[in-house]
């Protein structure tokens, strides 16, 4: 009996949008990455095209975190208390881009200044030539203050700034479109919510091309099934043509999985939940499958292992490497 | 997948005789498509058409049951793609596999911990289904040895693994009557497989690694008598397993494809070079449509993400898990012991009285009417601000089971201090940490009565 394989009509795709700059683009990157572009569901490559793998991102901070998993403490080391050593050691272990989070600059840390926190950016860019996602502190005056310096100090390089929020997005978007960057749009789970952003920043003058969508990440077993049915949404709205959904997803898995307790804490926890290093990183590589089946475009890791891990699945997801 | 009004119309005799109560045919269609007749008020409906709107009734993926009892699981009849299009009904049954050419001490160490294996998440006990096991041998006595010693150490349902239908009847007469399933009819044994489950009425796996191959295999089965299937298309790669069990999901809902709308069973640990691997691809395959999902490892640490993950995705989205408002005692506490206040929601009330719980020092905790919503969702909704708190602590009485008037408020909303304190007149009103992690520290070093 002859099966016929049942394929959507997907009308529509994603935008393809580009990080970073070469200098012949007016910025100093050594290779750009662009993502977007789909026309079908996650990996059906036989429906549609993906033409930009998903990618993961490390995330580096500018100040040492003292607060976070003894785990990722010991896997990165001397590197956590050094941005650019940080960062080259995440491109190393396959990260395809660097997420440098200043959060040195809030003011209940470090309070560094923008000025402080704009080199921070320097030197990073200096020291890589991958792409860089820049986050403020997550305080809306600080967010500001410091994209608005880091925007100009790395005018052309094409960065994503984030985050913005529907209560704090036109500085920061203001920013972007003097010098040339992209921002990340951050709205709460929520499909309209998600587009209302998008036209309040595309109405500032800034096209599509140079946004990104951050739906806010749960992690497994804190949210996860909430953020995976709201990227299927806006996903297949996309493909059927919604202009506002259609915009590659960023999602910060490394950093709402490794705040849970299970990747937190190896002991006085019930012996069900297994080895602590084992568990901890398979809580975010899982929280990345899951997040890549729904549709992310660009993944935000912590551990190195987990970037290896995802980088791999990435690319036999994509077919490109045989198992 | 129902017919629409139209569809039934096509089936009806068409005279517009009235006799059913309606003035047409058509209007008859349009109320047994809504559900709001029987067919059997049509005194004229042909055989045919009978039988052709009884199969439009049956679900598009057969609701197929392994094993009895408390223990039994069902997989299939599932209604959508998307979780949020509905929800997914029927979670994944997760077995170990085991093979009968393990040694019988590792076999009987690996099922002992496997299927003893618990986790507590919000207030659900999670665990593995059940045990597959492979004659591995090719011997129909090793089977049937290894087959009743793994029955002797747990009644949970099996999945039993032969090529040869005389090691399935071996190991059936050993296995307990505990329903389980049979893997798997291929093209060269279906006959005597399909037999087989016809005779003991179980469950039948059918595996073919091309689907047309494998909905020709099905219907076979089906014409000898055994309708409970499972599918195994053979792809074991995280990618073409992907792509295959989309085919089949959106074949059974889409096309209402009949002879492939069945549950699937897979096999990541076929298609991975380790553990972790293996645990990724069952993840997938918990998102995508499996419907029983066979491991070859058993790690707590990756069975706990998964079970976590499984919970998660078939959480019906309309209804978040759910805790009654009230007022818990967490421990034994007296008159002196603190007094906290969090949200209904499921995940938030266990994480904090867990953590209540770990702390050794006894409290009570008040559970808001938050809807099911969070800490700081339910705050951002409106749903748990200094009214609802206030209002939380009167109607459950929290006064009359302490001594002190003080209350704890979760640290996410210390924004709400001011108004809480004018709303609860006479008490003092604390914050406590963000994360309940920290409350252990919080309750032992910084509480006081
Ligand atoms: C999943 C989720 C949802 C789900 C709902 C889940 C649910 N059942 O509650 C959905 C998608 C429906 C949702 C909706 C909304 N959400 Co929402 N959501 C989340 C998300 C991703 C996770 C929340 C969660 O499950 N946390 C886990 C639980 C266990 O946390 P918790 O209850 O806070 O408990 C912790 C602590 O508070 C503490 N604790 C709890 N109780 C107590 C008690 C005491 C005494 C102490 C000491 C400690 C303590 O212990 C727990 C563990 O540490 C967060 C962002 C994030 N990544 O955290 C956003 C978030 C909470 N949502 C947010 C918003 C704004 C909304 C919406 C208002 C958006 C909108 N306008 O529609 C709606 C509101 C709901 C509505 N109107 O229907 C914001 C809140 C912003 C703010 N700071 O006010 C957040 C923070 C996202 C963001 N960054 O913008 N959301
Ligand atoms: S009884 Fe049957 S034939 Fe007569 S009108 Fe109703 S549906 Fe038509």
């Amino acid at each position: 009996m002859p099966v016929e394989i049942p394929k959507e009509n997907w009308t529509s795709q994603v935008l393809e949008v580009t990080l970073g700059a070469t200098p012949a683009q007016g910025g100093t990157r050594g290779r750009t990455v662009t993502v977007g572009g789909e026309s079908t569901l996650p990996f059906l490559h036989y429906e549609g095209k993906m033409p930009h793998r998903p990618v993961v991102a490390v995330e580096v901070l500018d100040r040492y975190p003292e607060d976070w998993s003894p785990l990722l403490l010991e896997a990165w080391g001397e590197a956590a208390h050094d941005p650019v050593a940080w960062a080259i050691q995440g491109i190393a272990a396959g990260a395809d881009l660097v997420c440098l989070r200043l959060e040195g600059a809030h003011p209940d840390r470090d309070g560094r200044s923008p000025a402080e926190a704009a080199e921070t950016v320097r030197a990073v860019l200096k020291g890589v030539e991958v792409p860089l996602i820049v986050l403020g502190p997550g305080q809306p005056e600080a967010d500001n203050e410091v994209l608005v310096a880091v925007a100009e100090a790395a005018s052309g390089e094409r960065l994503a700034l984030g985050l913005c929020e529907d209560k704090n997005y036109r500085t920061i978007v203001a920013a972007a479109l003097a010098h040339q960057h992209l921002v990340i749009a951050s709205s709460p789970i929520d499909v309209n919510l998600a587009k209302q952003l998008n036209i309040l920043i595309s109405d500032m003058g800034l096209p599509l091309e140079r946004i990104l969508i951050d739906p806010t990440t749960g992690a497994l077993g804190y949210g996860l099934e909430y953020t995976y049915s709201v990227m299927e949404r806006l996903r297949i709205a996309a493909l059927t043509g919604d202009r506002l959904t259609q915009l590659p997803f960023f999602c910060t898995a490394g950093l709402e999985s490794w705040r849970q307790k299970e990747s937190k804490v190896g002991e006085g926890v019930p012996a069900s939940w297994g080895d602590f290093r084992e568990r901890a990183i398979a809580w975010e590589v899982m929280t990345a499958t899951a997040l890549l089946m729904a549709g992310a475009d660009i993944l935000v890791l912590r551990h190195p292992e987990s970037i290896r891990r995802v980088v791999r699945i990435i690319d036999r997801l994509m077919g490109t490497k045989e198992a | 997948m129902a017919l629409s009004g139209l569809e039934i119309y096509k089936l009806l005799p068409k005279t517009n005789c009235k006799e059913c109560g309606f003035p047409t045919c058509l209007a008859f269609a349009m109320k047994l498509a809504a559900k709001q007749a029987e067919l059997s008020a049509c005194p004229y409906v042909s055989e045919e058409a009978r039988q052709a709107l009884a199969a439009a009734a049956a679900p598009p993926i057969r609701l197929v049951t392994v094993g009895t009892d408390k223990h039994k699981v069902e997989v299939g009849n599932e209604t959508v793609l998307f979780r949020h299009e509905k929800t997914f009904y029927h979670e994944p049954g997760i077995f170990l596999r085991v093979r009968d050419t393990q040694e019988p001490a590792a076999i009987e160490a690996l099922v002992r911990e496997a299927m003893g294996y618990a986790v507590e998440r919000v207030g659900l006990t999670l665990g593995l289904n059940g045990v597959a096991i492979e004659n591995v041998s090719g011997d129909a006595q090793t089977f049937a040895r290894t087959v009743q010693q793994v029955r002797a150490l747990t009644e949970k349902p099996f999945i039993l693994m032969a090529n040869d239908p005389a090691a399935l009847k071996a190991a059936l007469a050993v296995e307990g009557g505990k329903r389980p399933l049979l893997y798997a009819a291929t093209s060269a044994n279906w006959q005597a497989m399909a037999a087989l489950a016809k005779e003991a009425g179980l469950p039948l796996a059918v595996r073919d690694g091309d689907l047309s191959a494998l909905a020709d295999l099905t219907e076979k089965i089906k014409a000898a008598g055994v309708e409970d299937l499972v599918l195994d298309p053979g792809t074991r790669d995280i990618l073409e397993s992907l792509h295959t069990l989309t085919t089949l999901r959106r074949l059974a809902l889409k096309k209402n494809f009949r002879p492939l709308g069945y549950p699937i069973i897979t096999f990541p640990g076929e298609g991975a070079e380790d553990p972790l691997e293996e645990a990724v691809i069952a993840a997938e395959h918990v998102a995508k449509y499996a419907g029983l999902i066979v491991l070859d490892h058993f790690s707590p640490a990756l069975v706990y993400p998964l079970l976590t993950l499984r919970l998660n995705i078939y959480t019906d989205p309309q209804k978040p898990i759910q805790v009654s408002p009230g007022l818990y005692e967490i421990g034994s506490p007296g008159p002196e012991s603190p007094l906290m206040i969090t949200t209904n929601f499921s995940l938030t009330y266990f994480t904090v009285a867990g953590e209540i719980e770990g702390s050794g020092v006894p409290g009570w905790l008040l559970i808001a009417d938050s809807e099911g919503m969070s800490v700081l969702t339910a705050w951002a909704a409106g749903k748990f601000d200094a009214e609802k708190i206030a209002k939380t602590v009167k109607q459950f009485d929290a006064a009359s089971k302490i001594s002190h008037r003080k209350l704890i408020l979760p640290g996410y909303v210390s924004s709400l201090l001011g108004e809480v304190e004018d709303e609860l007149q006479g008490w003092e009103i604390l914050v406590g940490p963000r994360e309940a992690v920290d409350l252990p520290n919080y309750l032992k070093n910084v509480w006081r009565p």
